[in-house]
């Protein structure tokens, strides 16, 4: 145990504790291990441990031209609401950062706004305003509409990081002759672009997991995945929905890793 | 510039104002520059959220006949169907919380009090779940406690039960599930706040004759407070919303407030009373939000910059 | 040219800065002018207002008015980047993401110096800083002196019409400060480039200033070469805060100044009427024996305690209005052998030219 928790009890003492803390992180872990496995399986009954090995349920998922469409659409949301999302969201945490506009408060309140109110309503909201201005089914509405969702992310993430930055570091470049947007490049950004990229790399989860707003404006040619898994969830369970999940997760793996690597550099 | 320095000249000594419109034309200027970069976001979220919401909110208040009117109000008052949709939400949100809090508690000390590296290995066991699709999540749980699901045939196997138990598809399904999704957000802020209680006063509390259940108890509970707020304010909040989970596995049976928004918009098109039940729902939310951080001063979003 | 710095060595007139933080006035009317070549430092306490004073110099904080003009020209609406003033930041402010070499060549970059002029200058600062070879260290591989020389170095490179330095020295030990102070001093005098520099360390103010401002309360109290204020301090404030001081209550009447029924001899001229403060330094004071005489004046005292500080003693005695005093002298023989013991009545001396009187507020 190192020094800095060395309380007087010993770890037989905490047997209890780590006991139901196991147990509580087994319950968080264990549906998408479950469901990775049998994502494997041959049978169509979904039975644990599975019988029969196959990639039969992979094979129906990049088999079928509807879920590869609607692949392809929230791939490209996704990527689209990460640049999007990343330049705004950075821009703004600048500005806040700066502390020097009135109304600090409302801007924060306004910007992460999208994480507290009701997902549910957005999702009307949008859909009764896209109505009027014909942006339902289309790739731009998907794209605003996530930008909005992932906006607070990036600017929380980006935040975070130019507070841990010593931005005398900013001033001094500026006072030996970088101009404000020159100081903010060639100082401030590569110091804080692990930040930036995480920001980033949230956004795209974010929009690449959307569900409910995306079940209200997007259809036709531009279903996302997210909505065509939940439209075939509320039919029937079909199995090659584990074989999409597991490759949810592993985006998820694979992303997070990312943003812990990135993190871990600064 | 020049101007402002003749005129100086001119008056012979340092005005005592001197150069104050060029600075304050020039802290104008910055202001601009800062608001320009803010404007963009700013713009979006104003017209993707705060106009649709006020639109709605101004539908609500109107009926059917385009009448100005409360009836879309007093129907939560008087249709025993809205009644018990509000009733079914508070239910979950409270059960979740409450399991929440009952699982989250022990969980987020234990990462407190184990070594950084340990902690941070264990965090993934969090931070994995909070970051993957709650569709996937929600369908794991439907894969899992379905009739002939992993737990019921494995609960006949073992000869504990003779029929399956009815898990899914109900209202146990629903809490099940939502628990599982909103265990990270009680967990992450606790854990941070955890963090920040010093080891020194814990040393002290037991240095001063405290056992270690009593310094627990005296010390290390009171001061995770805040944190524990924090958490099951959000997950209250998230709960009273949530649409994915209860839509899912209610089975139909199960009736939260987002799916009667959903349902009184899309299939209905109802549009007033959507927008009213909507607009309810925000007002509880927000004055959750309002209280809690009226009372402990800290925001509620915070969980979100923990990771 | 680095060594240069003397020719293009500019003054500073600073005037009418106003600075307000919200409601809060920080600066109210200040002026204060800077020689060329000069190195004035700004002392006082924290929140005196003298940080604010540098930022505002440096281009980064805002003055709500007032007039800075660097060699005739007006700088206070430039931005930091087109003012020309070299910055050297508390915690030194160093890219950690580029090495001590790119550090240095950042401003001659900005100015887009050839690679060839950057390098050779770069070369001579680091030699100057004696950080000679050390280029292509990073760094985090620095010692807390190298920094402060890397970033004293990044500071003047660019041949700056002012070096501003914001307590520069604070993040070092003890012994390093006491040296580098020394340094910086030598590197003012061979470079002579005008350097304002803030501090609230009374004795590295004394140690490296032509001048020092005093500040306090976002006003400047006192502006003096080091000795004149430690000597003629004109303020409670300066007296306070620079060395040691005892403050004996005296009144002025009919032309004369009295300590009770005591006329006071000084070389000044006395002030205005009314009630004033004599400022006493610890070691102005000495023993006397009986009455007052010739050009000393004499304060009946009864010894409170001796303390014994090897080179020093000193002794605190309580004067017959009960105001406590404090007394300090070298350990010579002749002094230890009639010091007194506690309870003794002594009589304590001040010549008449270390008479100092400052307004009692």
């Amino acid at each position: 145990m190192s020094v800095e928790n060395a309380l007087p009890i010993t770890h037989r003492q905490r047997l209890w504790l780590y006991t139901l803390g196991g147990l509580v992180m087994l319950f968080l872990i264990a549906p998408s291990v479950i469901i990775v496995i049998m994502s494997f399986s041959d049978s169509t009954l979904l039975q644990f441990p599975p019988q029969e090995w196959s990639l039969r349920w992979y094979e129906s998922y990049f088999g079928s031209v509807e879920w590869r469409d609607a692949t392809i659409v929230s791939v490209k949301v996704a990527v689209m609401t990460a640049i999007v999302a990343t330049l705004l969201g950075t821009a703004a945490a600048y500005a806040i950062n700066a502390r020097t506009l009135r109304l600090t408060g409302l801007i924060n309140a306004l910007l992460t706004a999208s994480l507290i109110i009701p997902v549910i309503l957005i999702g009307i909201g949008t859909f009764f305003l896209y109505a009027r201005i014909g942006l339902n089914n289309t790739l731009t509405g998907l794209v605003i509409a996530h930008t909005v969702q992932a906006l607070p992310l990036v600017v929380l993430t980006v935040l975070s990081g130019l507070r841990s930055y010593d931005m005398n570091q900013e001033k001094v470049a500026r006072s030996l002759g970088a101009g404000r947007f020159s100081a903010f490049f060639q100082v401030t950004m590569p110091q804080i672009r692990f930040s930036i990229v995480s920001g980033a790399l949230f956004a795209f989860i974010t929009s690449f997991d959307e569900v409910v707003v995306s079940l209200f404006i997007s259809g036709g040619e531009t279903t996302t995945l997210t909505r065509r898994m939940f439209n075939a969830l509320r039919d029937q369970i079909d199995p090659t929905i584990a074989a999409i999940s597991t490759c949810l997760i592993v985006l998820s793996i694979v992303l997070l890793s990312a943003a812990q690597l990135f993190g871990r550099e600064r | 510039m020049s101007i402002v320095s003749a005129s100086l000249d001119h008056a012979g000594r340092p005005d005592r104002a001197l150069n104050a419109d060029a600075l304050a034309a020039d802290a104008r200027r910055e202001s601009r520059g800062l608001l320009a970069l803010l404007s963009p976001g700013l713009f979006l979220v104003f017209a993707v959220i705060i106009v649709p919401i006020g639109w709605l909110f101004w539908l609500s208040l109107f009926d059917e006949t385009g009448q100005l009117s409360a009836a879309n109000y007093a129907r939560f008052f008087e249709q025993a169907s809205y009644i018990k949709t509000f009733v079914t939400t508070f239910k979950v949100a409270f059960i979740v919380t409450g399991a929440c809090v009952l699982f989250g508690y022990p969980l987020a000390y234990m990462l407190s009090q184990l070594p950084r590296r340990a902690a941070s290995i264990c965090l993934i066991f969090v931070i994995l779940p909070f970051w993957t699709s709650v569709l996937v999540r929600t369908y794991a749980w439907l894969v899992i406690l379905q009739r002939k699901g992993l737990v019921n045939s494995w609960l006949i196997d073992l000869g504990v039960i003779g029929q399956p138990l009815p898990l899914a598809n109900n209202f146990s399904g629903v809490v099940i599930g939502m628990t599982h999704i909103m265990l990270p957000f009680l967990v992450l802020p606790l854990y941070a706040s955890m963090k920040t209680i010093d080891v020194d006063c814990l040393r002290a509390g037991m240095n001063l004759g405290a056992s270690p259940a009593a310094t627990f108890r005296q010390i290390f509970f009171p001061l995770s407070l805040p944190g524990l707020a924090s958490g099951v304010v959000i997950v209250f909040v998230l709960c009273l919303g949530f649409f994915v989970t209860p839509a899912l596995m209610g089975g139909g049976k199960v009736i939260m407030w987002a799916m009667r928004m959903e349902q009184t918009t899309s299939l209905y098109s109802n549009w007033g009373a959507g927008a009213a039940l909507g607009v309810v729902l925000l007002g509880f939310t927000l004055a959750l939000l309002g209280l809690f951080q009226w009372l402990l001063g800290a925001r509620a979003t915070g969980v979100w910059s923990q990771r | 040219m680095l060594l240069s710095l003397a020719q293009s060595a500019l003054p500073i007139a600073i005037g009418g800065i106003e600075k307000r933080f919200g409601g809060v006035s920080v600066l109210h009317d200040l002026g204060l002018d800077v020689a060329a070549g000069e190195f004035l430092t700004l002392l006082g306490p924290s929140g005196s207002g003298k940080t604010t004073l540098l930022m505002i110099l440096a281009g980064f904080v805002r003055a709500n008015a007032g007039s800075i003009k660097v060699g005739g020209e007006e700088i206070i609406t430039m931005p930091p980047h087109k003012r020309n003033i070299g910055m050297v930041f508390q915690n030194y402010a160093l890219f950690p993401h580029m090495n001590v070499f790119h550090n240095i060549a950042f401003p001659l970059k900005q100015r887009r110096v050839s690679a060839t002029e950057t390098a050779e200058r770069v070369e001579r600062a680091l030699d100057l800083v004696q950080l000679k070879g050390l280029g292509e260290r990073r760094v985090d591989q620095l010692s807390g002196g190298q920094r402060q020389r890397v970033a004293l170095a990044r500071a003047i490179v660019f041949e700056p019409r002012i070096v501003l330095m914001d307590e520069p020295l604070s993040a070092l030990d003890k012994s390093l400060r006491e040296h580098m102070q020394i340094e910086l001093r030598n590197l003012h005098r061979r470079l002579g480039m005008t350097t304002v520099y803030v501090t609230h360390d009374q004795r590295e103010a004394i140690t490296m200033s032509d001048r020092i401002a005093v500040m306090n309360a976002g006003r400047i109290e006192q502006i003096d070469q080091p000795e004149v204020l430690y000597a003629k301090p004109q303020t409670k404030f300066v007296a306070g805060f620079i060395g040691e001081s005892n403050f004996v209550p005296v009144e002025c009447r009919n032309g004369s100044v009295w300590y009770e029924d005591r006329k006071l001899r000084m070389t000044t001229a006395a002030p205005s009427a009314g009630r004033h403060l004599m400022v006493v330094r610890p070691e102005k004071l000495r023993l006397i024996n009986g009455e007052q005489s010739g050009d000393v004046n004499a304060l009946p005292a009864t010894v409170g305690d001796v303390i014994y500080q090897g080179d020093s003693f000193v002794c605190y005695a309580t004067l017959r209005d009960g105001r406590q005093v404090t007394l300090r002298d070298y350990c010579r023989s002749d002094v230890l052998a009639k010091l007194p013991g506690p309870g003794e009545p002594i009589t304590l001396g001040i010549d008449a030219q270390d008479v100092v009187l400052v307004a009692d507020q």
